[in-house]
């Protein structure tokens, strides 16, 4: 049984094994190679939205984190090319929505702002899009604002699959797509997330924060203040973070 | 007048009986009640469907045909198509009825807008009033219907005339021209067995008709193959690519054939079940569709024991959209007939083995059915006779634009272009839109290149453009159709599409610059590259084609500087000026 070779596929050159059901993301993962992504963590259904995880595969473009491993895929990465095409990506995250790092308590420990830092982003680039989104904070212990939301879905699914609730949806389309709550009057107070709940931590912006605990790391000693989001083994202390423990 | 007025408007269209349980078909109607979706009805609805709240407050904001606040009772709809659509003509009504485009007249009797591509493009220029379609509009039809508006007279009781849609068949071929029998082809399927049925219809090299072109055997195969406890059928009739109108003649004059297509493949995968999915705009059709349901029902050929086969159970229900071009994508199609946004799904897994409900699911468009059912009747060499080596039997096309006879053309493939220009009285042609806006833009020198699969690959939309349309405008409606229809889930096409709507726009009121040509470019590039689906894979074509084979279009129109800000002092002061009530020239900066 164990007797037959490791299915593999090749990252960037390197050897790395797969079992059936892994998408390329999660041989990644597991082999401590680092394909950007937002919209991924593992442990929820993969999404594949925010195509940052965008990788060539037989010369292809794919998503990493939906496309399951196969044996023979010679997959491209870490190229300038796709770091140029991941940046521009990020660029385009950033100018749909109201991005004001120094001013949001998340900074430091944002993975958007990370994942800029990791492809070298230094502006904007493109014309800012400057939209009217709504803030909810009528919720007693968490606040929503819709301003740093980058439609990652990843609250949607960490209620309904690891909460059992569920509180978030993507609503609208197009540029007007936008992050809605399930309750009648669409109020986050009136919904019954809780701040144990995954989908009240996972958000990798600030879009999803819990009240009343600000700046209490310094800025400067935050996640990636202190990390490269590119690290091995990173994921818990994202979430950690997100919970507000320190390290 | 009012209520009475109300009434009659949702009286208009009798509703699927079978499927008026569906979310689409529910906020249809209250739409049709309030003239938008009130707020608190939601929750009602939510709740008698059993879905959440949520899903039914994203369906709301997802399809462009339900409003959050109240349309006008007359409510006007102006195709902005190339080829059906004239927005001047939305303004000379907009000043007859002293209405704002997109906004609803005070008094909540009329609201005036514009909208993606009717389907009209050989009759045009189109509207929609009350989701009634109104074609060849004039000054003087305008100059009508604003006084029918005015003196509030139901749409039910203006003349039959106006809402009058032709078929305009222009050209036979091999499907348009075969007659017909009632029934034919599944007694000729039974007769021969499902799997020699589905051999004949692979062998026939019947390849999708929808511009994909994937082969129908196969799939049907496929899907034959998969396991799950029910096998479903979809007719995706979601016509929505600009130009195309072929399935609104074959849906109009072959419903018949539409359905036992559906029906056979049915037969052949081991469906019960299917479903059409008819775009909003061509709501107009449904009465005559559901009574054709009917007919085939009492003929036995649709219900239990078909043709008095044992096994042969198949029904077929309506499902209406609603305002969406990417639900003409299939795995899209599929989350709208679950009630859901029509966004497309991660693949694999493909429909054949997890589609409608994640059951085995064959999607075809409307077209492909239509030739399944002839083949079924004459077998696989009448059809492989027909067309070129690798893109077996005929097209049909939607002919419209810059010509003298705009209508429906059936060709064998590997017809050539200028044969095409030829028959429908096209000269002094500058470019060709070949597939619609998401297809390929071609200029007179590759008019010898022949249509199918392995050249010109086409979903059966042909729109001629003469030389003195200024073609930097027709790509910037494309731009702007597909920013509208992105679904905005990932975010190459939901923010990318803005970005090259923009800087097209800005190209168009003269100041770009080479730089913003070197943006475009790239920013085309990326957003065909790594987008999720079709839409976005395909939305940069025209630009791409222009820059590659017109780019004189838009390098006339540039400013000889570097660099030119997208951000416009002098426009931005436009709020203080309002503000402060001055429009002179001390107000303005140039």
């Amino acid at each position: 049984m164990s007797k037959l070779p490791p299915q593999t596929i090749t990252i960037d050159g390197q050897e790395i094994p797969f079992e059936d059901g892994q998408t390329i993301m999660d041989a990644a993962l597991a082999a401590d190679v680092y394909i950007p992504h937002l919209c991924h963590r593992p442990g929820l259904s993969p999404h594949g939205s925010c195509k940052l995880c965008t990788v060539e595969v037989n010369g292809r473009s794919a998503s990493a984190c939906t496309l399951p491993a196969a044996s023979g895929q010679e997959i491209s990465n870490n190229t300038p090319a796709l770091k140029e095409e991941r940046k521009t990506i990020t660029q385009m995250l950033f100018v749909e929505g109201n991005h004001f790092c120094p001013a949001c308590e998340k900074t430091g420990d944002c993975t958007l702002q990370a994942v800029a830092y990791h492809l070298d982003m230094l502006d904007g680039h493109f014309p800012q899009f400057y939209p009217r989104r709504e803030l909810d904070a009528s919720h007693e212990s968490i606040v929503l604002d819709r301003d740093r939301c980058i439609l990652c879905a990843l609250c949607v699914r960490a209620s309904q699959e690891v909460d059992g609730k569920n509180v978030f949806a993507i609503s609208g389309r197009g540029i007007d797509a936008k992050l809605i709550v399930n309750s009648e009057s669409g109020k986050l107070g009136d919904t019954d997330l809780s701040t144990e709940d995954l989908a009240a931590h996972i958000c990798p912006v600030g879009a999803i924060l819990i009240k009343e605990h600000g700046y209490e790391v310094p800025i400067g000693l935050r996640t990636f203040d202190l990390h490269s989001i590119a690290e091995p083994g990173l994921e818990p202390v994202i979430l950690r973070k997100g919970k507000n423990r320190d390290e | 007048m009012k209520g009475s007025s109300g009434t009659a408007h949702t009286q208009e269209f009798p509703n699927s009986h079978s499927g008026s349980n569906h979310l689409l078909h529910r906020l249809y109607l209250l739409q049709q009640q309030f003239y938008h979706i009130p707020a608190k009805e939601i929750p009602a609805l939510a709740n008698e469907l059993d879905l959440p709240v949520s899903q039914v407050e994203s369906a709301v904001d997802f399809y462009t045909f339900f409003h959050r606040t109240p349309r006008g009772r007359y409510d006007i709809l102006f195709s902005n198509c190339t080829s059906c659509g004239d927005l001047s003509m939305m303004d000379v009504l907009c000043k007859h009825l002293n209405v704002i485009p997109g906004k609803t007249r005070d008094d909540g009797c009329v609201s005036i807008a514009s909208t993606s591509c009717i389907g009209m493009c050989d009759q045009g220029p189109a509207l929609l009033v009350n989701g009634r379609i109104i074609t060849r509009l004039t000054a003087r039809r305008l100059e009508q219907i604003a006084a029918h508006v005015d003196e509030e007279i139901p749409v039910l009781e203006w003349p039959v005339e106006w809402f009058e849609v032709h078929d305009q068949v222009r050209k036979n071929g091999l499907l348009l021209s075969a007659p017909f029998e009632v029934g034919s082809a599944l007694r000729a399927a039974i007769q021969q067995g499902q799997e020699s049925v589905l051999e004949s219809i692979t062998a026939s090299g019947l390849r999708g008709r929808g511009g994909a072109g994937f082969s129908t055997g196969m799939k049907w195969k496929f899907c034959r193959a998969a396991t799950g406890e029910n096998h479903y059928v979809i007719c995706n009739a979601d016509e929505g690519e600009p130009g195309t109108f072929k399935d609104r003649i074959l849906l109009t004059s072959h419903a018949h054939e539409v359905f036992e297509g559906m029906t056979l493949c049915g037969y052949v995968i081991g469906a019960k079940k299917g479903y059409l999915y008819l775009r909003g705009e061509y709501r107009y059709l449904l009465p005559e569709l559901e009574a054709v349901l009917a007919r085939r029902t009492q003929e036995g050929l649709l219900g239990q024991a078909i043709l008095g086969q044992a096994d042969f159970d198949f029904e077929i229900e309506i499902v209406m959209g609603a305002g969406a071009y990417i639900c003409g994508e299939e795995s899209a199609l599929i989350e709208s007939l679950e009630q859901k946004r029509g966004v497309p799904r991660v693949r694999p897994p493909f429909p054949v083995t997890s589609g409608y409900l994640g059951q085995p699911t064959v999607v075809n468009n409307v077209e492909t059915l239509v030739a399944a059912s002839y083949i079924a009747v004459h077998g696989s060499d009448w059809f492989l006779t027909h067309g070129s080596n690798q893109s077996a039997g005929s097209k049909i096309l939607s002919v419209s634009g810059d010509c003298t006879t705009p209508g429906i053309y059936e060709y064998p493939f590997g017809v050539s272009i200028q044969r095409i220009l030829d028959d429908c009285g096209a000269t002094n042609v500058q470019a060709i839109q070949v597939g619609g806006p998401s297809g390929t833009l071609i200029a007179p020198a590759e008019f010898e290149r022949k249509l199918g699969f392995e050249d010109l690959a086409t979903g059966g939309s042909f729109m001629i453009f003469a030389q003195d349309r200024d073609l930097l405008a027709v790509i910037q409606n494309f731009a702007h159709f597909f920013a509208h229809e992105s679904c905005g889930f990932c975010t190459p096409c939901r923010v990318g599409t803005t970005l090259l709507k923009n800087g097209l726009d800005k190209i168009a009121i003269g100041h770009g610059t080479a730089y913003d040509v070197d943006e475009l470019k790239r920013m085309a590039t990326l957003v065909k590259k790594r987008s999720h689906c079709g839409l976005g894979q395909t939305s940069p074509n025209p630009i791409l084609d222009v820059l590659e084979r017109f780019s004189h279009v838009i390098e006339q129109r540039l400013k000889h500087t570097e660099f030119e800000p997208h951000f416009d002092l002098d426009a931005s002061l436009e709020e203080a000026r309002q503000i402060s009530h001055r429009d002179d020239a001390e107000a303005h900066l140039s």
